[in-house]
């Protein structure tokens, strides 16, 4: 199929999932970060003909529940067309999912690394190998890069979308590939592993060792080094990969979403992930701001009813119950009690109206999606929110 | 799990995690905690773990540092920062100044860091419990991880115990368990939104903190509750209101902008009634005799030290003070 690719920044989602590979989506905790991806991924997948995988990180597995499958694992599996047909849709094209299993995912990679049988088996059983790929947030992030890195080389999608790890710190996942590299090359590793390496070092002369030795125990301090010999061997694979998954993220097929809403924190967060991802050129295809209050709040004849009814919903009531002989109690705790939320509401609105200002300064794209009464179960529901979006 | 639930009030435990779902406003309720507590007369330390800097907005403050700032009588805020636990740890604790002879501390500290599983975390909790331990604060309140990773900091110092066998560590991990593990020292609040992901994922978090722990959560906090327009009697009334001609008298009387009133009370209706059947499951997903909380949305443009004094005034109603 024809795969365009535009010079100009993408006016429309339609545009920019047209033309690019990978669109990641990025945004604060609790935001919609997840649903946004999914939803655009099936809205891709139903509209523009193309073979679109929805990569998730994300372990609630909420995804699943949205794309209309009980589950699905590390395994990419196909959305049944079925599942289009009942949301009342003709897929033109495939939906995909994944979910990213951190631990079997590294086991893969140590796997596609090793260099041969004994040391793969070594690393695999090392006590530490499982605390440390399933503990540690990082190694969440450096796995989810990789193998985002991994589909993409394999051609299998046209469009690969990706939803990001909830980071503590805003764009961690950027920066594991780096750090990973970094970390098997840092001379203090080396140092550190050195006496097991070489037994001429007697292991209890050098005060470093004596103090860790205090602190942590030689079994765990073995173990430790156990581990890091072992993947040193990989090291040239772990610093060439890191290289390639960073020039990937940062090449002109791959854009980044921000997803976030319009409270005070999730937008604070959002505008530092946009000036981020700025400082560092990376593409930021769009800014997505979920429940939105919508702007009949702030209309000006609206606001100047609801006053009234605020102030004076008890006479207002009782005037129209006269009038329309509506013969009801509450008439006007009613009208007043409406007329108050208005206003109270319009407060919360106002806010958002300021920080969408701001937000949407940034990225020539901001498309704002309503309030929906609940968080989304089916394809349908997915498949609403990306049309709202697409165009 | 803990053979009987404290008898103790929230305020009256030494050490209280407060944790919830990224968004449902977990900063917003601890700073709020921590300033209840200290208007009462306890000496509170509030301690931001994730280092965000959001917790120095809700007091009205500068950056914080690892030294604790006082931001009100009695109430002391301060920011983890896990390389200061350490040179703290190694001074105070294991009287080890030869390490600095050793090489950089910072470069010792980030391969350790690295290297080895929960170092962050237990010196994260270890510097908390060690505040608990010396009787610094009568009370430590800590604006905790979310969710996703608050069970693997909490459950820290057991898992540091079943990797290193022997050692001062070991010994460390004993007293940190002990504080840890005292339902009427310490405690969990889990702050939630009545809303559908953060109603499960609280039913999941207190269900695995009862599984991989054995440290007592003593509260669901359920922010930004919202409030209900009008008893379910008084809908009819609503729904009559809004037909032709009530809306055509009430245009005369009040103005052609009271369509869009209608439309908008019609959003607040129904958004609360979307949220009480999140509230529902919540209470019926909870262990019975789980004390649920509930502070009111605030519509108000404050944030910062105005919304946190609003919250502590909300919190402290609920708490019977």
């Amino acid at each position: 199929m024809a795969r365009t690719r535009a010079d100009q920044d993408a006016e429309t989602l339609e545009q920019l999932c047209a033309a690019k590979e990978i669109v990641v989506s990025t945004g604060s905790g609790g935001v919609g970060k997840t649903t946004t991806a999914a939803a655009l991924g099936a809205t891709a997948a139903a509209r523009l003909g193309i073979k679109v995988l929805v990569l998730t990180v994300d372990p609630a597995r909420r995804l699943a529940s949205a794309l209309g499958m009980e589950r699905f694992g590390n395994v990419e599996t196909r959305v049944p067309d079925a599942a289009f047909d009942e949301a009342g849709v003709e897929a033109q094209g495939e939906l995909w999912a994944a979910m990213l299993d951190t631990k079997q995912s590294w086991d893969d990679l140590i796997r596609l690394h090793a260099p041969d049988d004994a040391t793969r088996d070594a690393i695999l059983a090392n006590p530490l190998y499982q605390n440390i790929t399933g503990k540690f947030v990082q190694s969440h992030d450096y796995v989810a890069m990789e193998r985002l890195y991994e589909i993409h080389n394999s051609g299998r999608y046209d469009l690969i979308v990706v939803d990001t790890p909830p980071t503590r710190n805003a764009l961690d996942f950027l920066d594991a590939p780096d750090r990973m590299a970094d970390f098997f090359s840092s001379r203090l590793l080396r140092w550190l592993i050195a006496p097991y390496r070489s037994r001429v070092v007697g292991f209890a002369s050098k005060p470093f060792y004596t103090v860790a030795d205090r602190i942590l125990g030689t079994q765990f301090l073995e173990d430790i080094a156990e581990f890091f010999i072992l993947f040193q061997s990989m090291y040239d694979g772990f610093v060439e990969r890191a290289r390639a998954v960073t020039e990937l993220l940062g090449s002109p097929q791959t854009t980044f979403l921000v997803v976030s809403t319009l409270e005070v924190a999730p937008s604070r967060e959002a505008a530092y992930f946009l000036s981020l991802l700025a400082e560092r050129r990376y593409h930021v295809g769009a800014l997505v701001l979920n429940k939105v209050l919508p702007d009949l709040l702030l209309d000006k004849p609206a606001t100047e009813s609801a006053r009234v009814l605020a102030k004076h919903g008890a006479e207002v009531g009782a005037e129209l119950d006269l009038a329309l002989d509506l013969q009801r109690p509450h008439v006007g705790s009613v009208l007043t009690e409406v007329g108050r939320s208005f206003l109270d509401y319009q407060v919360v609105a106002r806010r958002e109206a300021e920080q969408r200002r701001e937000l949407s300064a940034i990225p020539d794209l901001t498309l704002s999606v309503p309030y929906f009464d609940d968080d989304i179960h089916s394809l349908q529901g997915l498949l609403r929110l990306g049309e709202g979006i697409w165009t | 799990v803990p053979a009987q639930r404290s008898t103790l009030g929230l305020l009256d435990r030494k050490l209280l995690f407060v944790t919830g779902k990224g968004g449902v406003g977990k900063t917003s309720v601890a700073s709020a905690l921590g300033h209840l507590a200290a208007a009462h007369g306890r000496r509170t330390l509030v301690c931001e773990v994730d280092s965000k800097g959001d917790l120095a907005d809700f007091f009205g403050v500068g950056p914080l540092g690892f030294d604790p700032t006082e931001v009100r009588p009695n109430l002391y805020a301060m920011a983890m920062d896990t390389e200061a636990s350490l040179k703290e740890y190694l001074r105070l604790q294991l009287k080890v100044p030869m390490l600095a002879k050793v090489g950089p501390l910072a470069r010792t500290f980030d391969f350790i860091a690295n290297a080895a599983p929960g170092v962050k975390e237990i010196l994260t909790v270890g510097k908390l419990t060690w505040e608990v331990r010396e009787r610094h604060y009568d009370l430590v309140v800590v604006d905790a991880s979310a969710t996703g990773h608050v069970v693997g900091q909490l459950a820290s110092p057991v898992a540091i115990n079943d990797l290193v066998k022997v050692g001062l560590v070991r010994n460390q991990t004993d007293w940190m368990i002990d504080i840890l593990t005292d339902p009427d020292q310490t405690a969990v609040v889990v702050v939630t939104a009545p809303e559908e992901m953060p109603v499960s994922e609280t039913l999941e978090l207190v269900e695995r903190l009862g599984d991989e722990t054995d440290i007592e959560v003593a509260s669901v906090v359920v922010n930004r509750v919202l409030p209900e327009l009008f008893a379910r009697s008084d809908e009819e009334i609503f729904d009559r209101v809004r037909e032709p001609d009530a809306m055509a008298s009430l245009s005369e009387r009040v103005g052609a902008g009271v369509g869009k009133v209608m439309e908008g009370a019609e959003l607040a209706v129904s958004l609360r009634r979307s949220r009480v059947r999140h509230l529902t499951r919540l209470r019926e997903g909870l262990p019975p005799g789980l004390p649920v909380l509930n502070l009111p949305y605030l519509f108000t443009r404050s944030h910062g030290v105005r919304a946190t004094a609003k919250i502590a005034e909300s919190l402290g109603e609920e708490l019977g003070f």
